[in-house]
């Protein structure tokens, strides 16, 4: 274990100035997740417009660097794409910090990919993978309409 | 005495972890266990098993008597009245949900009180809420006040005509508090309300006179007392016992079973239904031993030693905030860090094999009104040095250094 691998300088820049941190006005879809564990918690707020394309997208929560990180990351990442692709990126970003070795969408740029990569970091530490993964799931639940507060723990 | 003779007993700390000696900073969520408690389990089981209260064979007799000896060691610990008053359970939780269950069960209807404090883990609170589900009874908090301790007339404040029992903590697992439990059943008794302590805190690291504290109930945990998991201890004045109904139904606990009805066992076997956690029952008989060996008072001594010594040290480290500033405080620091969340400070800490824990501790309630998601929490027991809590103000200087502070 290295922690320079999950503290790397991108996860400490965006943990401590979260982009989209906030809440904006016309949102149409949103959703809770909380971390029963630590107490974490994130809401996730965002636009579909007519086609089916996330117009905005915020977050309000606290939690630890990594939630932070990861949800500041995610809302930069799927501003503008159609919500189809925005699933396939949280599928993929998921199985990446469940299992595979690297991020297989094409919708990503590659410096886009190195972004998300930076999270993969977590993979050795299993009671911090919740951490990084708590707002991408968040997402999913908004887009779906689900009522479900999200809950890392079952 | 001597610490480092005490740690050697602690088969845990023999071997690396990580790569890094030990720093175990976790002791108010569970204790180590010494190596006289680990080999009672071994033995009990490679040369002595049988279940208890049953059988009439040797085995089964014998592991009665080993079993009812622990109960009177507890009794002596603690000095009950009668050993009858000594209830084993699966841990303190299981303790507090038997007391609100009979009780509530027998004493508690729509619009009645229960006070609690704000300070209570969570299963000194949910065990109650399910009672206000179930019977539209009330929950009060009393309130901490600044230093993070809850004061007699904090206590006083909240008793109504309503209030049917008093439930509260010896000792917070979050700011260290330690509550005035004699003051507090004194005030209760005069009132005529009976008092539930919830000892987990209390009882790994004060001398404990259940007489002379005259506690109606004492909820004990075995595994923070260098005891083995899945044991807890009840202890319930005697009338209590025998008023309250039983909890659980089951083999062992019963009088005379008959289609149209039962009669219950007699005392202590109304409440241990089933089979128990035999082998950790014998071997928190160690767990005493050990205790009574080192002296309760030589173990306040030292952990008064090293809660001195951890907030002069971290009181130093600038970004430090230590969360309560109780008068009288058990073995307990909880801190943040200006600018890292408490998970993180975890994380990194580990790195260096400094074991603490962050989150909410199971005291929500606390949390919310301290306006804290989360916070580091150390905590000692009696194998710690001030060594360990060197490392500890180290990784804490890395963990800034990290974050850039």
């Amino acid at each position: 274990m290295d922690l320079k691998d999950l503290y790397q300088e991108i996860i400490l820049d965006h943990g401590k100035n979260p982009r989209n941190l906030g809440r904006f006005d016309n949102y149409n879809k949103d959703a809770k997740g909380n971390n029963p564990l630590c107490g974490d918690n994130v809401h996730v707020y965002l636009r579909l417009n007519e086609n089916k394309k996330v117009e905005d997208i915020a977050f309000e929560g606290h939690g630890c660097a990594i939630s932070m990180a990861s949800a500041s990351i995610m809302t930069d990442m799927v501003r503008g794409k159609e919500e189809k692709e925005v699933k396939e990126i949280v599928t993929d970003f998921l199985g990446m910090i469940k299992e595979k070795d690297s991020l297989e969408t094409n919708i990503l740029k590659d410096d886009e990919k190195t972004k998300l990569m930076s999270l993969s970091g977590v993979k050795q530490y299993p009671m911090r993978v919740k951490c990084a993964t708590l707002s991408w799931h968040t997402l999913t639940s908004a887009l779906d309409n689900s009522d479900q507060i999200v809950k890392t723990e079952e | 005495m001597n610490i480092d003779d005490i740690k050697r007993e602690f088969p845990i700390f023999d071997d690396k972890i990580q790569n890094n000696d030990l720093v175990y900073l976790d002791s108010a969520n569970s204790s180590q266990k010494p190596r006289v408690v680990v080999d009672r389990i071994y033995d009990f089981y490679t040369k002595e098993f049988s279940n208890v209260g049953r059988s009439v064979h040797y085995l089964a007799v014998a592991a009665t008597n080993l079993y009812e000896q622990t109960r009177v060691s507890v009794q002596k610990y603690i000095n009950a009245k009668d050993k009858d008053e000594i209830v084993f359970t699966k841990g303190a939780t299981e303790a507090i949900n038997l007391v609100a269950n009979t009780f509530g069960q027998k004493y508690l209807s729509e619009g009645d009180e229960v006070l609690l404090t704000e300070l209570e883990h969570h299963s000194n609170y949910v065990p109650w809420h399910f009672l206000r589900k179930a019977k539209n009874i009330k929950i009060e908090f009393a309130e901490i006040n600044d230093n993070g301790e809850v004061t007699l007339e904090a206590i006083e404040k909240k008793i109504t005509n309503k209030t049917k029992i008093i439930s509260v903590s010896h000792l917070s697992n979050v700011t260290g508090a330690i509550l005035p439990i004699k003051e507090i059943v004194q005030l209760a008794h005069s009132k005529n309300i009976p008092v539930l302590i919830d000892g987990c805190q209390g009882a790994p690291h004060l001398k404990l006179d259940m007489q002379d504290i005259d506690c109606d109930f004492y909820a004990i945990s075995g595994h923070k007392m260098y005891g083995p998991t899945g044991i807890g201890i009840l202890y319930a004045k005697k009338k209590w016992l025998e008023d309250l109904p039983p909890y659980q139904g089951g083999g062992g606990m019963i009088n005379e079973v008959k289609k149209e009805g039962i009669t219950y066992g007699e005392l202590p076997n109304k409440y241990e239904a089933g089979t128990m956690a035999t082998a950790q029952v014998i071997a928190f008989n160690e767990s005493i031993k050990f205790m009574e060996k080192i002296g309760i008072q030589n173990i306040e001594k030292h952990e008064k030693e090293l809660l001195d010594y951890g907030l002069e040290k971290l009181r130093k480290n600038n970004s430090v905030n230590i969360i309560g500033n109780p008068k009288e405080k058990g073995g307990v620091i909880s801190f943040t860090i200006e600018g890292v969340h408490p998970h993180d400070i975890a994380t990194i800490l580990d790195e260096d094999g400094v074991a603490i824990r962050a989150g909410h501790h199971c005291c929500q309630i606390l949390h919310d009104k301290l306006n804290l998601p989360a916070t580091a929490r150390a905590s000692f027991g009696v194998y710690n040095t001030k060594d360990d809590i060197d490392k500890l103000d180290e990784a804490i200087n890395k963990c800034k250094k990290i974050f850039n502070l």
